[in-house]
Order: structure tokens, then sequence, then C-alpha cells
């Protein structure tokens, strides 16, 4: 089926089987691996994507179908012209992640809670990640870099 | 753990949707929120041939306060009902409660109310909810739109009174007058997990203070939800005190009916379903300013 789904602002059109789940869609159909896939059962969060700019979805749970005609934001289209979005920054800064595999998950997740709530306290971060799993277990410092992102982000709300 | 193939409709209207599934019949399942069918589909443990996907339908994700109804349509997220303007008022609090505790926060974004109903999964959260608010579904069929009580409307595990060739287009939920309010009490090991136990609770009060109508419910206790009507009995017309809300929960220790897993035994499950219903009518109660 084709689908056409634009993805950090490139438009895609591809054919694809209706059972491409978009976390497939995008690693190896758009060749943007930074969408992990951990669990493969919406358990993990490690592929959480955004869509349409405030929606936060388990790419793992969803076909590629359903995102035809869609705008879909990865981990790749964070940064602009190399600077590091607030939330990568923050992460950077705070030490928010270890072998980094939760990270784009994370990220994402954290993205559209900032949106939805631009002051989270720390028990809102710690609510909203709750189905992004760190088997690090480095939570602490990513609570610290999302409240951090939410301060830069309050600070200069021009910034995406 | 990719699933096996289908043909894919994206519907475009409630007709589109009906007329697809009323000619592929069993072939098909609706596509709402996906976030049970497609894990279900992932594992195999369904193989629909063809998907009938309704997010494109429009006002279908209606969440909708009209007169003596709350509707929630067939594509209305989680997280949306979570985020209602109304949803703070003491009336909703059941619902509040719920929507705040289903799968995780991320799933609720895709997840829909009616497309956990129409799982039926005897662990899930909306079942349970919906026997104790007495909700009704919408459910569209060859001879037009029908309602049917929650109560029927679960049949058993995973099946529900939608037919073959039909859909189901919303829920409704009665509006709770000011001296309503409800509590929804989960235990789950980890968030997304499905609950060791949970029970949910609504309690109207008459201008006496007496319990005009009791609805509980228990998830994870048994094939289905289950109403605990021994619960519902005791309490109304009753005045709330510690003994009759320990005896509700008594009853709903009996009325439980669980299976032994790696959540625990099945004594340990019928022992914590009457503790949350207890702990559900003495919160929802205090939610009323009634201590009790």
């Amino acid at each position: 089926m084709k689908v056409s789904i634009k993805v950090n602002g490139v438009q895609y059109d591809k054919d694809v089987e209706p059972r491409t789940l978009l976390a497939y869609f995008l690693r190896e159909d758009c060749g943007l691996t930074g969408t992990h896939v951990g669990c493969d059962t919406s358990s993990c969060g490690c592929c959480v994507v955004v869509m349409d700019g405030d929606t936060a979805v388990k790419s793992c749970t969803m076909f590629a179908v359903q995102a035809d005609g869609h705008e879909i934001l990865t981990v790749e289209g964070l940064a602009q012209g190399g600077t590091l979005h607030p939330l990568q920054q923050a992460f950077w800064d705070q030490h928010g992640l270890q072998c980094g595999y939760c990270t784009p998950g994370m990220l994402m997740t954290s993205y559209v809670l900032l949106k939805r709530t631009p002051n989270p306290s720390e028990a809102d971060v710690r609510e909203e990640l709750s189905g992004n799993l760190c088997r690090c277990t480095g939570y602490n410092n990513i609570v610290k870099a999302v409240r951090q992102a939410a301060e830069t982000l309050q600070a200069a709300p021009s910034t995406k | 753990m990719i699933p096996a193939a289908f043909d894919y409709f994206r519907a475009s209207s409630v007709d589109d949707a009906f007329a697809h599934l009323q000619r592929l019949g069993a072939d098909a399942r609706v596509l709402a929120g996906g976030q049970s069918l497609i894990p279900a589909m992932r594992f195999r443990l369904a193989r629909p041939a063809v998907l009938v996907d309704i997010n494109a339908v429009p006002d279908l994700d209606d969440i909708l306060i009209d007169g003596p109804a709350l509707t929630l349509g067939a594509t209305a997220r989680d997280s949306a009902v979570e985020r209602a303007a109304w949803i703070g008022e003491s009336r909703w609090s059941l619902i509040h409660d719920v929507s705040r505790v289903v799968a995780d926060p991320v799933v609720r974004q895709m997840g829909t109310v009616v497309g956990s109903l129409c799982h039926n999964d005897p662990s899930g959260d909306w079942p349970a909810v919906a026997l104790a608010s007495r909700a009704e579904m919408v459910v569209r069929g060859k001879a037009g739109t029908r309602t049917v009580g929650i109560d029927d409307f679960l049949v058993d595990s995973y099946t529900t009174a939608v037919a073959e060739g039909e859909m189901a287009l919303a829920v409704r939920f009665p509006v709770p007058d000011e001296r309503t309010a409800g509590s929804y009490q989960k235990v789950e090991r980890k968030v997304g997990d499905y609950a060791t136990a949970a029970a949910a609770v609504q309690v109207a009060l008459n201008a006496d203070g007496t319990i005009r109508q009791a609805g509980i419910a228990l998830s994870s206790a048994g094939p289905c939800a289950v109403r605990v009507t021994a619960a519902e009995a005791l309490l109304t017309g009753q005045m709330p005190t510690a003994d009759l809300i320990r005896a509700a929960g008594d009853a709903a220790a009996k009325a439980s009916d669980p299976q032994a897993d790696l959540r625990g035994g099945i004594d340990y499950k019928k022992s914590l379903a009457g503790v949350l219903v207890s702990r559900g009518l003495r919160q929802a109660l205090a939610r009323l300013g009634v201590r009790s």
C-alpha cells in the first residue's frame, strides 16, 4: 500500500505492506535508526515518536499505514542546524543517559510532556515517563534533565 | 513478532466502516487505538484478515456531556478523557481515577475507552468502571443503531455483544448527580502490567446521608469483569459505617474468582479485591465529605 508520511520535515513516499509497523518503517524504509525497538510489545517506550506535534506514540504498536498523511518527529529531528534541542542538551548536562538505548524514547515522550505541561513537577515527570523503561536505572538524572529542559524552554519560548 | 499479513481499509465515515464490516463479517476487525489489538496480532493471538481503520472518521473522537449522559466516541483517547475540562469534578472521580492508571501515559495517547470495552480483557480497567457507572454501549447493527446495557454488553472474556459485521460507536456514562463520587483502586506490580486486583466503586447519597445507589465492580477477578451485586445490595439504603464498608469488602472478596499467577495466589487476590472495595468506598465517601 502506498503511504506518504512526513518525517522530520522530509516527505517519504513508500510502498509498504499494511503489517509494517511504524518503528520498522522509520528504521528500514527511512533509514532513521534513532528510533529503537526494545520490547516490541508497547511496554518499554524505546520506540516513542511524536505524531502531528502533540501525541507521543509507541511506534512498535502502530502500523505505518496509520501514519499515512501524518507528520512524525523522531529523535533525529530534534536538533536544529547542529544545535542540540534543549532536551538533548539537558540530558547531556545532567548525565541523563548511560547506555543510551532508552534515550530516544525518553526524549520524545518528554517532548510531548513539555508541550502539554511546560513547567512539570518532579512527580509529573516521573508519572509521564512511567511507560519508558531505563534498564541502566538512570531515572534520577533523566528527571533532572527534563526539568532543566523545561526551564530552558520557558526562558526561550521561541525554541521548538 | 510481525503480525500475519492482512488487508487494510481506512474508513472515511461510519457508514463506510459499517459497509466494510458487513461485507467482511468475521474476517474483519475494527482498528481504533490498536493498543491491545496490535500486540495481540504481533503474538499471533489475533489474525484478522482485514483491519478497518476508523481513526480518520470525523467526529468519532467526541467527548460530549449532553443532558443525562457523557458520550465517548469510538476513537476518544484515554488521554483526552484524562484532560477533559470537567474531569476534576468529584462526580467524575471514578472516571478521573481510571483515566490516570490505564496502561501507561504514552499508551493512553493512542488507546481508546470504547476499544478497551470491546476488547473486554478480564484484566482491563474500563469494563469494571463501566459496570460500576452503569454505562451503556451504542452499537451499529444491521437493523440500525441500538443501545446495550453494559452488563449485557460484556459477555465473556474477550467477547461482547458486538456481533459479526457490527461496530461499537460509543459508550455512554450517566451523568452523576452532585451527591455522587467514586474511586478506582488498582494494585499493579509496575505501571503497564495487568492489575493484581482492581476495584471500581461509585456511590450516590440521598440528602439524609444514606446510600441511594452503589456500583461495585472488580477487574482481574474472573473470566470477565465482575459486578458485585451482593455488595451493592448491602449498601443500598444504608448509612455508610465502617462495619458496612467492611461487609461490602467481604462480599467483594467472596465474589472474586481470580486465577493464581505470578502476581499472587487465589486467597491473596480475593482478599485484595475486598480490601480495594473497602478502600474505594472510603475514598468515594471522603470525596463527598463523609468520614467513615
